[in-house]
């Protein structure tokens, strides 16, 4: 709990401490993947369900948002609650076709991965409603006044104009690992882990399975398109590939499985160390190879295998048992 | 308390249990015994609705359960363990149990509470933070019993909970599990540990390849010459009178 104040302090000083800018910016991308890992964390850590389509979460949150606005004009601030809702109901559809006919493991992942696609196709397919290939542009807001009203900080004045989207990412991360943490601590949170960890035993003791994945994957859902609204007021569009793409899908995985699975900090963990390192290789081997796509993911996957092989409770495990032997606790005696 | 009339179910072509009618009554402790395969396990996961029926009826305290699905018999007041032990075994003995508790106590403080109180009564008081990956095959076996009674059952049906333990433990898991009788639930027990069930049960119901051979006291059954049979194979039974002729 305390370590978490100092972490909310320390995010929330950063802007002040590093200036805007260069720093401020990879704070914000690792808040956001963290958002997406938290979302992924909820049903795939606690739960045992590996999602391999979130993103479906991240685009339908992101297009409820765009669209509720650019077709309807409704403040943004009323439709991020249709969305995040939205998204809930629809990761609850989702959950109830895959888990009613008793999808795990590998045929579950399929199965996400199979909903994100459906929902890229179907936001192409559809132009009168989503504009197709083509995205959402919202219109950008120049009037100072109303840079809260619409949710746009561009012309907010400079701090806000700097940094509001980095508060924004930022209050909504800490808002999903405070939930995180609080369901750690219900029943729920208690029977979803059970369920994770062996499912007969689960049911024999009183657990409906199937309704406790149910919850988690709209929680899940839910963290994910709040993520999604954040993307729409920050960049003003969505289109098909960023939203359903399988970008999001993984990033969602990677952080939570690298900085450990079942655990409120391991998206962040996951997420620092996945970006951190991401701009490290791009300023020494990028600088020596020259601008060469794809050295990031081959240098994202030769890690996920090593954590995969060596640090099975990520670097939050790693993070635990290095306390324990500095402070000679032993926590298992 | 449980009623269970005609029940069978197949595997392919296999009568794992075959035509089997039972009653357990409130109160007692009733076993089930027989060899290797009888069919006692697949027994207790028709009752519990880990599995369907093909046909026959299951009823507990008057009301059908035939069919319901795990979850919903545990709640109505029917819990059962695994022959194969199944701990969660990323979580510490406490959390193990208190899954348990969790089905009658929505909060988190009072379900670990209620842990600690169960833990304290089958014996695994003193290891509550051990990881269940941790414990031995006799931990596991307690947890077992532990967890699902966490769960506040009316009905305990336990599947081989003495397997693999010694004389010692075996001695003090049967009066655990008396006791536990004398606090009012109503135990249904699966053991191969004939002195277990000698000491326990004041019933005891014997199954063969699927179907119920004897059914009687502890002492009526083991001497039943067809039941002597079943486990030691055809003629057993003369031959162990033959012996004993021999040696008076
Ligand atoms: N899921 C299944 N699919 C196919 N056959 C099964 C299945 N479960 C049990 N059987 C078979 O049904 C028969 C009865 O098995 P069961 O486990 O009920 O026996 P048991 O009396 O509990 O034996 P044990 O004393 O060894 O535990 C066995 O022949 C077993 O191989
Ligand atoms: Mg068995």
């Amino acid at each position: 709990m305390a370590g978490w104040l100092i972490i909310a302090l320390a995010l929330a000083l950063a802007p002040l401490a590093l200036g805007s800018g260069r720093w401020v910016e990879f704070l914000e991308l690792t808040l956001f993947v963290a958002v997406l890992g938290q979302g992924w964390n909820v049903l795939g850590g606690y739960g045992g369900q590996y999602s391999f389509g979130n993103a479906v979460f991240f685009g339908t949150g992101a297009y409820v948002q765009a669209l509720l606005q650019y077709r309807f004009g409704i403040s943004p601030w009323i439709s991020l609650w249709f969305a995040i809702a939205g998204t809930a109901a629809v990761g609850a559809a989702i959950g109830w076709l895959s888990f009613r006919y008793g999808l795990r493991g590998s045929y579950f992942a399929l199965i996400t991965l199979a909903f994100a696609e459906a929902f890229h196709v179907l936001a192409r397919s559809f132009p009168s409603i989503t504009e197709g290939g083509r995205g959402v542009q919202l219109a950008l807001n120049q009037d100072p006044d109303r840079a809260l009203a619409t949710f746009q900080f561009n012309f907010a004045g400079s701090f806000l104009a700097e940094n509001g989207f980095y508060y924004t990412i930022l209050a909504v991360f800490l808002a999903s690992a405070f939930a995180t943490w609080r369901m750690e601590r219900t029943r729920f949170g208690a029977q979803l882990i059970a369920v994770r960890e062996n499912e007969d035993a689960a049911q024999a003791l009183g657990i409906d399975a199937f309704r406790v994945k149910l919850g988690a994957i709209s929680i899940s859902a839910a963290i994910t398109a709040a993520a999604g609204v954040y993307y729409v007021q920050k960049y003003l569009f969505i289109e098909p590939g960023i939203a359903f793409g399988t970008s999001k899908s993984v990033e969602a995985l990677f952080a939570p499985i690298i900085g450990g699975l079942g655990t409120v900090v391991g998206p962040l963990l996951g997420s620092f160390f996945i970006h951190g390192v991401g701009e490290a290789a791009k300023a020494t081997i990028g600088q020596a190879l020259g601008d060469r796509p794809g050295v990031d993911l081959i240098l994202f996957g030769t890690i996920l295998i090593l954590v995969l092989a060596f640090l099975p409770r990520g670097l939050a495990g790693l993070w635990a048992a290095l306390w324990r032997r500095l402070t000679g606790g032993d926590g298992n005696a | 308390m449980l009623e269970v009339r005609g029940l069978s179910r197949s595997f392919g072509g296999l009568k794992a249990v075959d035509d089997v009618t039972l009653s357990v009554p409130r109160g007692q402790i009733v076993s089930l015994i027989g060899p290797n395969g009888a069919g006692k396990t697949t027994l207790f996961a028709l009752i519990s609705g880990f599995l369907k029926p093909d046909s026959g009826r299951v009823s507990f305290e008057g009301r059908d359960i035939t069919g319901h699905k795990p979850h919903a018999i545990c709640r109505a007041g029917i819990v059962r363990t695994f022959q194969v032990v199944q701990p969660f075994a990323g979580l510490s003995v406490h959390e193990n149990i208190a899954v348990g508790a969790h089905t009658r106590l929505r909060d988190r403080d009072e379900a670990l509470e209620r842990a600690r109180e169960v833990a304290h009564r089958v014996g695994m008081g003193a290891m509550l933070d051990r990881p269940a990956s941790a414990l031995t095959i006799a931990g596991r076996k307690r947890l077992e019993l532990a967890r699902a009674l966490a769960t506040d059952p009316r009905l305990l049906l336990l599947d081989e909970v003495m397997a693999g333990l010694n004389a010692t433990e075996i001695g003090e898991l049967v009066e655990v599990i008396r006791a536990i009788r004398d606090e009012g639930v109503t135990i249904f027990l699966i053991e191969h540990v004939m002195q277990a069930v000698m000491r326990l049960s004041d019933y005891t119901h014997v199954l063969n390849h699927g179907a119920m051979i004897a059914s009687g006291t502890p002492r009526e059954v083991t001497s039943a010459p067809h039941v002597i049979e079943a486990y030691l194979g055809h003629g057993a039974a003369a031959r162990l009178a033959e012996l004993e002729a021999g040696h008076a």
